[in-house]
């Protein structure tokens, strides 16, 4: 069972949600979580646990064989991207601009560019209890978050059985990252503040999961500021809010501190326990 | 022509907050630009009007007409993305799975596909509260935000800029470390990072600093929520003199933030507020910088 | 000696474009003959990434033996300009392509490495 927890909007407490649900339902059962915000992963903050493994993941890229190439030109041709650029002397190839769709490799006609591997980030593995952590990390430079997250999933997906509890923490926004962690997930988590800024952004968020048709429910966060306009929108669209946690000073200053706030603030357990039996009865 | 970039590296800090208040109080000095185009929210503070929309393209999709199509299956070996998909007989590309590569359109042997380039959002210019002219964007859901809406922006700000022989740009910048903040950071004369004394908060500032330092762009930081945690203020006040970074002060955590926004105005608009006197000198530091 | 300007508009007053990549015009002055052609090279200003390479690309085309831009060449692009034999120069930035060519010839602009 997948379950994501996404916001259009940064900072609305997405991994607040993700890491007190993730180590609360790990005292329940076998659970897993995987931070998939791998341009800047935070979980790890929060999560105490022993690191078991640590991974070097890889994209594949064109490399050239000066000896075998005509200088053609067909590879600087048909790329889309422009990770490949002709010289007079030279075939230059830009692993940070390909995409690896194998164009250039497999319709050069001598075989110049054999495909291979180029380091693109880490995943490493913690283990908390019942709880097992992955965290995915872009190294910096890099441009493609998606090729890391698919990885990252199927991983995830190889290693643990189906009915395995799995929370993803996904990217802010809703660019193709973000559809990239949610796509293969059960049920979507959308993690939302009551203002105009976090209103404008789940609405976004909202249309997101309905393209993708996954079934989904609202946590409300800094329950208590701003207004009822998620609320109402909630309520129009029938989206079910399936828990509250109310704006305090007391979780700002627990979270600032990395944290988990379900133990210290009954409220934020509570909020847990609600969130839980949801995510049972979709089971 | 000073280009005022502001940046946090995480989202939720206050940067777009901050942004529009430092944009009220600039009037029409400047040209606004909202880079933060995934998800855009300085809007909802500035209330823009008059607004002139462009169709923005980027980016390719492969259509297979099936009238030319004879079922080779060449362009379903041939995909890494798993976007192309046969049903009846049918081929179909996925959208959302399809990357744009043209390695199909090349592969057909009968040139049944062509790469059509899409229509992935828009951007805008407006009239803000104060009168003077926002460039902002939206980018369509599932788009890739590579950057190229962000460089737009920055390129229509600047322009209209010298039309309008105004020598600022202030530009609400992408979270983040990836393309849109490299493009909202490149020619950007001066950097104003938004901190939050929270672990994740201070993590990715460093993230971030990390590449404006690459570009070697004269930065200051301003704390925000800074009363939440005064040893992590501490730490931050400390990396920032390190590094050389002008210190611009704390801003209090103060409801008053959200108060206002939920009336769609700026923090500076409120009355009675310390907190604008501080962003006002913030802001007559960065002009003269 | 072919010298090569990275431009806003396509005259010897018009203005040096500070971007390499996504710089509008590519003009090339051939002392010889004494000509100065024009490259509109807005199709590169325009893609989402590797525009220094494609333009860079072009510019080998013509076999320049001297570039002279505002800001310098991007990371990328830079790697590809590396690959040949020209020289590079930048800070030419609010010049005209003849207070450029002046500059550079009384070797006042930035010679990169």
């Amino acid at each position: 069972m997948k379950i994501a927890i996404a916001s259009g909007k940064g900072g609305t407490g997405k991994t607040t949600i993700s890491t007190n649900l993730a180590k609360y339902t790990s005292e329940q059962e076998e659970t897993v979580l995987a931070d998939l915000d791998v341009e800047e992963p935070n979980s790890k903050i929060f999560i105490q646990g022993q690191l078991i493994d640590s991974q070097n993941k890889f994209t594949m890229v064109p490399n050239w064989k000066s000896d075998k190439c005509t200088f053609c030109g067909k590879c600087s041709e048909v790329c889309y991207f422009n990770a490949i650029t002709q010289l007079p002397n030279e075939i230059l190839v830009f692993p940070k601009l390909c995409h690896s769709c194998y164009a250039c490799s497999e319709l050069c006609p001598v075989d110049a560019l054999p495909m291979q591997s180029e380091k693109m980030g880490v995943m490493e593995q913690y283990q908390d209890g019942n709880l097992s952590f992955i965290e995915s990390k872009l190294d910096i430079g890099q441009e493609q978050a998606v090729p890391l997250i698919e990885q990252t999933i199927d991983f995830v997906d190889q290693k643990y059985p189906d009915e395995t509890i799995k929370f993803f923490d996904t990217p802010p926004g809703t660019s193709c990252p973000v559809i990239e962690a949610m796509k293969s997930t059960d049920y979507v988590i959308l993690v939302t503040e009551p203002t105009p800024f976090g209103l404008h952004d789940l609405k976004l968020a909202a249309e997101t999961v309905k393209k993708l048709d996954i079934p989904h429910g609202v946590v409300i966060n800094r329950y208590g500021i701003g207004n009822a306009g998620v609320e109402e929108y909630c309520e129009e669209e029938d989206i079910p809010i399936i828990a509250t946690i109310p704006n305090s000073r007391k979780v700002a200053e627990l979270y600032s501190n990395g944290d988990l706030l379900y133990k210290e603030i009954e409220e934020v357990k509570q909020a847990m326990e609600n969130i839980y039996q949801t995510i049972e009865d979709y089971r | 022509m000073k280009e005022i970039v502001v940046i946090s590296g995480k989202g939720g800090t206050g940067k777009t907050s901050i942004t529009a208040s430092l944009a009220y109080l600039a009037k029409q000095e400047v040209i606004v630009a909202d880079c933060d185009v995934d998800a855009a929210d300085l809007h909802l503070l500035l209330s823009p009007e008059e607004t002139v929309a462009h169709d923005f393209y980027s980016g390719y999709l492969a259509q297979i007409d099936n009238e030319k199509c004879t079922g080779c299956n060449r362009c379903k070996e041939v995909c890494r993305f798993g976007a192309i998909e046969v049903k009846a007989g049918d081929y179909k590309v996925l959208p959302l799975e399809c990357e744009g590569c043209g390695y199909c359109d090349e592969i057909c042997p009968v040139d049944a596909i062509e790469m059509e380039e899409q229509n992935i959002g828009e951007w805008y210019i407006s009239k803000t509260k104060v009168d003077s002219s926002m460039v902002h964007a939206s980018l369509q859901i599932g788009a890739e935000n590579s950057g190229k809406l962000v460089t737009r922006v920055k390129n229509e700000a600047t322009n209209l800029a010298e039309e309008k022989s105004l020598n600022k740009v202030l530009v609400d910048g992408s979270p983040g470390i990836g393309c849109p903040v490299i493009a909202s950071l490149s020619g950007a004369d001066y950097v104003l990072l938004v901190a939050e004394p929270t672990n994740s908060g201070f993590h990715d500032m460093k993230r971030v600093y990390n590449l404006v330092e690459k570009f070697d762009i004269p930065a200051g930081c301003v704390i925000n929520k800074a009363d939440l945690n005064v040893e992590l203020t501490t730490e931050i006040k400390n990396f920032i003199r390190k590094n050389e970074i002008t210190n611009f002060g704390e801003i209090p955590y103060d409801d008053a933030f959200t108060e206002q926004m939920t009336e769609g105005k700026t923090i500076v608009e409120a009355e009675n507020n310390e907190i604008k006197d501080q962003l006002v000198e913030i802001w007559n530091k960065i002009k003269s910088n | 000696m072919k010298i090569a300007f990275t431009a806003k508009d396509i005259h010897w007053n018009s203005e040096i474009d500070p971007k390499f990549g996504r710089a509008d015009y590519l003009l090339i002055y051939d002392t010889e003959t004494d000509t100065l052609n024009a490259d509109d090279n807005k199709e590169n200003a325009n893609v989402a990434h590797g525009a220094g390479p494609k333009t860079a690309e072009k510019l080998f085309n013509y076999e320049p033996d001297v570039l002279i831009t505002g800001n310098g060449p991007g990371g990328n692009a830079k790697r590809a300009l590396d690959q040949g034999d020209l020289e590079v120069y930048a800070g030419a930035n609010g010049m005209t392509i003849k207070e450029a060519y002046q500059a550079y010839q009384d070797g006042e602009l930035n010679k990169m490495d």
